[in-house]
């Protein structure tokens, strides 16, 4: 019966219609649909759910992750990924701890130029070499972080007080925390870019089918080396935050594991791995279903292990709502 | 039992998704016999083979080896029958000897464990037997592709294959390495075993096979045998032409194109393309408002050529010139920066991008001209989306229907959208036609002709002769990688055609053809 769906070369010219568009939408439709379920079920079981403080807890929480799983959004989109994310926000933290002494704007300017350098130097190699984006990124994880401990003095924690550095962590515009501005401003860049520049539809290009993208006179070069670049950026922009919220540079902890969170949120929100799609909402709705599993079994007291499971769970369910329909 | 032909394939049919890909296709092959199966895109082989060594289960028909009656539900199944696959690429492990490789998942043993020296001498009995001289004991990796052929098809030996097939086993092969591949085959022959050969290289088939199946469009053309055969008459098989009518007036260009007034200096001039045995010095010349049509057999070179002009493949040696500039092709890019467009020939593959819709799909290659600071003009893109889209007659929903939910014909209409919005001086169309509906096949064409007409230089690959002779100028041949002709005006016709096809050689003077435009 198997055999009976592949389609053969021969059989090419004539398909079966495909879906309708919304289908394609299911994924992401889907993820909406399961925060929102999610939400019901805690404002009725959740004591204390509708508090404002505890969705400014569950936002503050995401942030970091939410920045760079929307670099992660535009890397899988190209079919790459980018796992040394973690490692560039340790990196970005090293560099401004040590060089706040030179003045805010020197430690951020410097913080993102090194993040960058990184991501660009994962897209060249990847893009450039051929290598597989998971090896490059991979050497890129352990480098990073032992880069970082290096210019932390050998990865101890570098406190600081400098409260106008301290502000992008722990500041707050009106009611609202500074690092969930930053993280609404990015998400709605990046939704832009995706939406109305060539460059976003380059990237969903590259990712749907590169040897057609690059006959069309597509760069698909630069586009591959500027999506790591971006991811690299917000993975140091995601750094900075983690760094001025903890008023501290800790090289060994910070965005320990990161990589894995980005990417659940990527595949729950509906970006498929293979590429050739990029939803950016549905990334950022991903990293709240993900963060709201964990606040709500905090708060109902519920062992830390079984949010886990039922995360691991989800992101199942995600990727099989995705599988290709076709083979 | 011995009057029984070693394999019996008798009305195979098999469908994809609706489509029917075999339709009642009978297949004999002897023992001892090297039988060829040939036949242009589409025509079915590889999906006979496959339903042969079990990679695919027929929907219908019967098949009997040795004369029992076999189905094989998968290659393992194929396998221990004795019907064996040698594929273009070899499935082997690198890392592993050679003998291990022949052996591999049937190791002999001794007490539970592998009998490693009965292991080697086995196989160097084995490859002795086979005339080659292969160290069984060295890892596969250290081999050439040639010799890792040779062991895959040591291995299917092992087995005690009653049937070897081997697709396209020459093609990445020295001259030298294929006439090892000669002497394997003979001794194959020569023990009764049955080889089932497929090449597109005419002199190949002629050199070892007995007999050839010829399959078009899925189904049986006929099986004849190669001595006695003219190459001719084979390509008129394999291509669906009477030699005696061949027909005219069937496609949108009507009446055959006058040639057009020789310019001093041609729009487009290739020289002397060269790349591995793909190419080998071709040359072309295309004038303002000529259709140049591309005329080959499958793997004569013809999509080689045409991506070597768009800088998709880099070329050995040779250059390009348009409108008397030589161009520095070393990407698409610059080809497109130039004034050039390249109508893929696969569109599946290299052409549509699936997921986007018909409007980004159709912008994709006018993108930079309608983005200011990065930001596309969705004004500007509508407009050139909605203008094309009623030109061509593009039939979708609207413009943000996905690009993959339209039929062949209307994806192929916004690739060639893709490329007309941006008025490019010279157009390559590889295969234009190909798998779509008659309808929409007439429209191209249509569109073809008038474009040409406005000023622009075409150069046609189409394996159909009627387009060929009908909407072009001249109409330039190849075989093995080779110019082997170029007609004119009244020369072209499809017997001629179909001639150099199977016959012509190489043209002495490579630049002989383009001499003679100017």
């Amino acid at each position: 019966m198997a055999d009976a769906m592949k389609i053969d070369p021969a059989a090419g010219g004539a398909r079966a219609r495909g879906r309708t568009s919304l289908a394609d939408y299911a994924p992401t439709y889907g993820a909406l649909a399961a925060l929102v379920l999610l939400f019901i079920v805690n404002a009725v079981a959740t004591p204390n759910f509708l508090d404002v403080n505890n969705f400014r807890n569950i936002l503050l929480q995401v942030a970091p992750t939410v920045l760079v799983a929307t670099g992660m959004t535009l890397v899988i989109a190209t079919g790459g990924i980018d796992l040394s994310v973690g490692s560039v926000m340790a990196m970005a933290s090293a560099v401004a701890a040590v060089s706040l002494g030179r003045g805010v704007g020197v430690a951020i300017l410097l913080a993102l130029v090194v993040a960058t350098a990184v991501g660009t130097l994962n897209g060249a190699l990847i893009s450039g070499f051929r290598i597989q984006p998971i090896i490059v990124t991979l050497a890129s994880l352990i480098t990073g972080r032992g880069v970082a401990q290096v210019i932390s003095n050998g990865g101890q924690l570098i406190p600081f007080d400098n409260p106008r550095f301290a502000w992008l962590g722990q500041g707050y515009l009106g009611p609202v925390p500074v690092q969930v501005v930053v993280m609404v401003l990015v998400v709605a860049l990046a939704i832009f870019v995706m939406r109305a520049t060539s460059f976003g539809r380059y990237v969903a290009a590259v990712g749907g089918n590169e040897a057609a993208a690059r006959l069309a006179g597509v760069r698909v070069h630069r586009t591959k080396i500027a999506v790591y670049a971006l991811s690299g950026l917000l993975a140091g922009l995601a750094g900075l935050v983690e760094t001025a919220r903890l008023s501290a540079s800790d090289a060994q902890k910070v965005g320990l594991n990161i990589e894995l969170d980005a990417i659940a949120a990527v595949v729950v929100g509906g970006t498929p791995l293979t590429g050739g799609r990029a939803t950016v909402i549905g990334t950022l709705i991903g990293a709240l279903i993900m963060q709201m599993i964990t606040t709500s079994f905090n708060m109902n007291g519920v062992s830390f292990s079984w949010s886990l499971v039922i995360k691991a769970a989800i992101i199942v369910i995600a990727v099989y709502i995705q599988r290709p329909k076709v083979a | 039992m011995t009057s029984e032909p070693l394999l019996r394939m008798a009305g195979i049919t098999k469908v994809f998704s609706g489509v029917t890909a075999l339709d009642g296709v009978d297949f004999t092959l002897e023992r001892g016999e090297v039988h060829s199966l040939v036949g242009e895109n589409g025509a079915g082989k590889s999906t006979l083979i496959k339903i042969m060594t079990g990679a695919y289960r027929r929907d219908g028909g019967q098949v009997w080896l040795e004369g029992q009656p076999v189905d094989f539900r998968s290659p393992e199944d194929a396998q221990r029958a004795g019907v064996v696959a040698v594929y273009q690429e070899v499935n082997l492990l690198a890392y592993r000897t050679v003998a291990e490789n022949i052996y591999l998942g049937r190791e002999p043993r001794r007490m539970g464990l592998i009998d490693w020296k009965r292991m080697r001498a086995d196989a160097a009995a084995l490859l002795g037997r086979l005339g080659l001289d292969i160290d069984p004991g060295a890892p596969l990796g250290s081999l050439n592709i040639a010799l890792r052929q040779m062991v895959a098809i040591a291995r299917g030996v092992s087995f005690g294959a009653k049937v070897v097939v081997l697709d396209e086993p020459t093609s990445s092969l020295t001259e030298h390495e294929v006439s090892i591949l000669y002497d394997v085959i003979r001794r194959l022959k020569a023990e009764g075993t049955g080889v089932v050969y497929i090449s597109h290289r005419f002199d190949e088939l002629y050199t070892v096979c007995d007999r050839v199946t010829i399959l078009r469009d899925g189904k049986l053309v006929g099986t004849r045998a190669l001595a006695g055969l003219e190459r001719i008459d084979l390509v008129c098989l394999m291509l669906g032409k009477q030699r005696e009518e061949l027909r005219q007036g069937t496609t949108a260009f009507g009446a055959q194109h006058t040639a057009r007034a020789a310019e001093d200096v041609p729009l487009l001039r290739a020289e002397n393309l060269t790349r591995g045995r793909k190419l080998d010095h071709v040359s072309l010349a295309v004038g303002r408002g000529e259709i140049v049509g591309m005329a080959g057999l499958l793997g004569s070179g013809r999509t080689e050529t045409a991506r070597a002009i768009f800088g998709a493949d880099q070329v050995e040696a040779g250059q390009v010139q348009l409108e008397g500039q030589t161009l520095k092709l070393r990407t698409p890019n610059d080809a497109i920066d130039a004034g050039l467009a390249f109508l893929s020939e696969d569109r599946k593959a290299e052409g549509i991008i699936p997921e986007l819709s018909v409007r980004e799909n159709l912008t994709l290659a006018a993108l930079p001209a309608l983005t200011k600071l990065g930001v596309v003009s969705r004004q500007k893109q509508n407009e050139i989306v909605a203008r094309y889209m009623k030109r061509l007659g593009i039939k979708a929903a609207n413009a943000d229907q996905k690009i993959r939910e339209l039929s062949g014909g209307n994806q192929q209409k916004v690739l060639l959208a893709r490329w007309l919005c941006k008025h490019p001086k010279f157009l390559i169309l590889d295969e234009p036609t190909r798998g779509i509906d008659v309808g929409a096949k007439g429209e191209i064409q249509a569109l073809v002709n008038e474009l040409a007409e406005s000023g622009l230089g075409v150069l046609m690959i189409s394996s159909e002769l009627e387009e060929l002779v009908e909407g072009s100028a001249r109409v330039v041949v190849m075989r093995d990688g080779q110019c082997v002709a170029e007609l004119r005006g009244a020369e072209i016709s499809q017997d001629a055609i179909i001639h150099a096809m199977a016959e012509g050689s190489a043209t002495t003077d490579a630049s002989g053809a383009v001499d003679e435009t100017a």
